[in-house]
């Protein structure tokens, strides 16, 4: 009798157990994978990462998400491998250098998964199946010809380049190529790492070195705003200060007016956005997206700067 | 005979010898002069008196820094952490005067109070450190490196990632901090001659300093000196704390912002400051008008670097690698001896 109930119990348990394990189960497993927050551009990517998955997960319950963000491009191969542990179904990828990252991304294409790509390509062609990235070379571009138009008859500019990575390489070689036969003059380019500390010293000594310059390109707007305050110190007039990359606080000098910044480049953390929605469509609602989604580089003037500001982003 | 000869022999030695010690104890000083004959020659601004002050006021944060990194390292300790707590203290700080304002108004009170909350959480972070090492009994670099990480996650998560920025009416009353003068001398500049002057003092002249480098010397003969061994060493690190506090305070003003890439890599230039300025890694001795010229070593070899156009920039680096080692291979035999 006592085991006969037993029995009852037991089968019933097992039942009940296979009808819950499939409402608790996730339709799909989207793996997120992108740089940490080591400086003013990656802080604000996290930050509109963090908001689009939460409002997806908010949007398509039966959606999981798994984020993990990796300090180096080495850390970053581990976390993609811990990922593909998971059995995710896509992954979005903003790869820290393109050549390391090759390797494991194919690895999880081969295994099936959805490959998006941010920001930045793999060393090797047609391994996403989505990518949606920047300019890199408008970017550049769109600062040399900043400067051609600032300074038609011709000036002395000096450059600070950013951390040394492939984009900051692709970014140089625009800028350099649009003002080839141009009567700018470059007086030096030296390495700021986009960071607002190395931006005040770089400057600093650019000012004791040039007795003459027109304008700064700082390559990043933290650079500029180190940039800025070393001129400020200086007491140099008649400075033009362009940064890039659309942070908050350098849109609002714009819009406000600002003596030595009037323009910036929008190259928005937010293509990160898009990238994770599409993705989340994909599954949610069974929309098949593929291709290549390159955003724009605008210049930001005083005109248009209303539209990229974003108060609340830290950012 | 023989005896008289050895005498005479051993006298007329003693002046090279003490000539060569002489050059040994210069040695930073020597590479230091060594470096300006290089700027001098390879730039015209580089002896401007703009330039210099700039230098000088730029390398007073890590400066400070690297004199309260001499107290721990002379003892025998070591602590990793400082450039991640100098970026929590800067954005502690700055918040704390961004709430305060509205009670203490946007002058002097306020800077004041945001001085004495600095200072608070150098030393009581500093605290927790040497107490962990020391109380613990935990190797002093696995607890700074903990530190570190703990303390750059905090402010980065305080940050939500971007940077936390003084609001701008409090930044004119924060200015002076960096940017001011007196008697034609920048602040920063005044505030590390003076914590360099109270350093030296204390680490040469008073009890508190022979205690710190007889530990860092040999800790079980000071223990059974009756020195007090584990107070000595908490206060070196809380010393360290109350330095970076210092140093933080500094900062601030220059830029009005701390970022999560805000002193990163201080330690490692502190600690090079110390190493080349003649102290010894493993302690035991101290020196801090070698850590003062170990900073500006550093200083002027990134200046120079920036002022000269003709090496390319991706080997910045490797010169201030070469430069660092020269340095101290200018001082022999200290560490060996």
């Amino acid at each position: 009798m006592l085991n006969k109930l037993k029995s009852l119990v037991a089968a019933g348990t097992l039942a009940v157990a296979g009808l819950a394990s499939p409402a608790l189960a996730a339709d799909a497993v989207i793996g997120v994978s992108i740089p940490a927050a080591t400086h003013g551009w990656t802080g604000g990517l996290n930050y509109h990462t963090k908001r689009t998955i939460d409002r997806m997960k908010e949007a398509f319950p039966n959606i999981d998400f798994v984020l993990a963000t990796s300090s180096s491009a080495t850390q970053q191969v581990n976390d993609i491998e811990d990922l593909m542990a998971r059995n995710i179904n896509a992954l979005v990828v903003l790869p820290f250098e393109s050549d390391p990252l090759t390797e494991p991304v194919k690895a999880a294409k081969a295994k099936g998964v959805f490959i998006a790509t941010v920001d930045r390509g793999l060393a090797e062609e047609g391994i996403e199946d989505l990518y949606v990235g920047g300019d890199n070379p408008q970017y550049g571009k769109a600062a040399a010809e900043y400067f051609k138009k600032k300074f038609p008859d011709g000036g002395k500019i000096v450059v600070m380049r950013g951390i040394p990575t492939a984009i900051d390489n692709i970014r140089i070689d625009a800028f350099n190529e649009a003002l080839k036969d141009t009567k700018i003059e470059v007086l030096d380019m030296q390495y700021a790492n986009w960071n607002p500390d190395k931006g005040f010293e770089v400057m600093q000594d650019y000012l004791q070195r040039f007795p003459e310059i027109d304008g700064v390109w700082a390559g990043d707007d933290d650079a500029a705003l180190g940039a800025i305050e070393a001129i400020k110190q200086a007491d140099r007039k008649n400075v033009t200060v362009l940064g890039g990359s659309g942070m908050n606080k350098v849109i609002k000098l714009v819009m406000d007016g600002h003596d030595m910044v009037d323009a910036d480049i929008f190259y928005p953390p937010t293509l990160i956005i898009p990238a994770i929605e599409l993705v989340t469509m994909k599954f949610a609602t069974q929309a098949p997206i593929n291709g290549r989604y390159v955003l724009g580089s605008p210049l930001i003037t005083k005109d248009n700067a209303a539209e990229y500001y974003f108060p609340d982003a830290p950012y | 005979m023989t005896d008289i000869t050895a005498t005479s022999a051993g006298s007329a030695a003693s002046p090279g010898r003490s000539l060569l010690a002489l050059l040994e104890a210069a040695g930073p000083l020597i590479a230091l002069i060594l470096l300006m004959l290089i700027g001098t020659a390879m730039s015209d601004s580089f002896l401007g008196a703009e330039n210099l002050s700039n230098v000088f006021t730029r390398s007073a944060i890590i400066g400070i820094i690297a004199v309260g990194a001499t107290f721990v390292i002379t003892a025998g300790g070591l602590d990793l952490s400082v450039g991640s707590l100098s970026a929590l203290v800067a954005g502690m700080t700055i918040m704390f005067m961004n709430a305060a304002a509205a009670t203490l108004g946007d002058g002097w009170p306020l800077v004041a109070a945001g001085i004495a909350f600095s200072l608070a959480i150098g030393a009581f972070a500093g605290f927790v450190n040497g107490f962990m090492i020391v109380k613990g009994r935990v190797e002093a670099f696995i607890v700074t490196l903990g530190a570190m990480g703990i303390f750059r996650s905090v402010i980065t998560w305080l940050a939500d990632g971007g940077s936390i920025s003084l609001d701008f009416s409090l930044r004119d009353a924060a200015r002076p901090i960096y940017y001011g003068q007196v008697l034609g001398i920048a602040v920063p500049i005044i505030v590390l001659a003076v914590i360099a002057v109270i350093g030296e003092l204390t680490l040469r002249r008073m009890r508190f300093g022979r205690h710190v480098a007889a530990i860092g010397s040999n800790r079980h003969v000071a223990f059974y000196s009756a020195i007090p061994v584990n107070r000595v060493r908490i206060l070196t690190y809380v010393i360290q704390g109350l330095c970076v506090a210092v140093a933080t305070v500094i900062y601030v003003p220059r830029l009005g912002a701390a970022t999560p890439s805000t002193g990163l890599m201080w330690e490692l230039e502190a600690i090079a400051a110390v190493i080349i300025g003649g102290t010894a890694l493993s302690g035991g001795f101290g020196r801090i008008w070698g850590t003062i010229v170990g900073v500006l070593i550093l200083g002027f070899i990134s200046n120079i670097l920036n002022l000269t156009g003709f090496i390319s920039p991706y080997l910045n680096g490797a010169f201030q690698g070469a430069i660092i080692i020269i340095a101290v291979l200018l001082q022999r035999d200290r560490s060996q001896g």
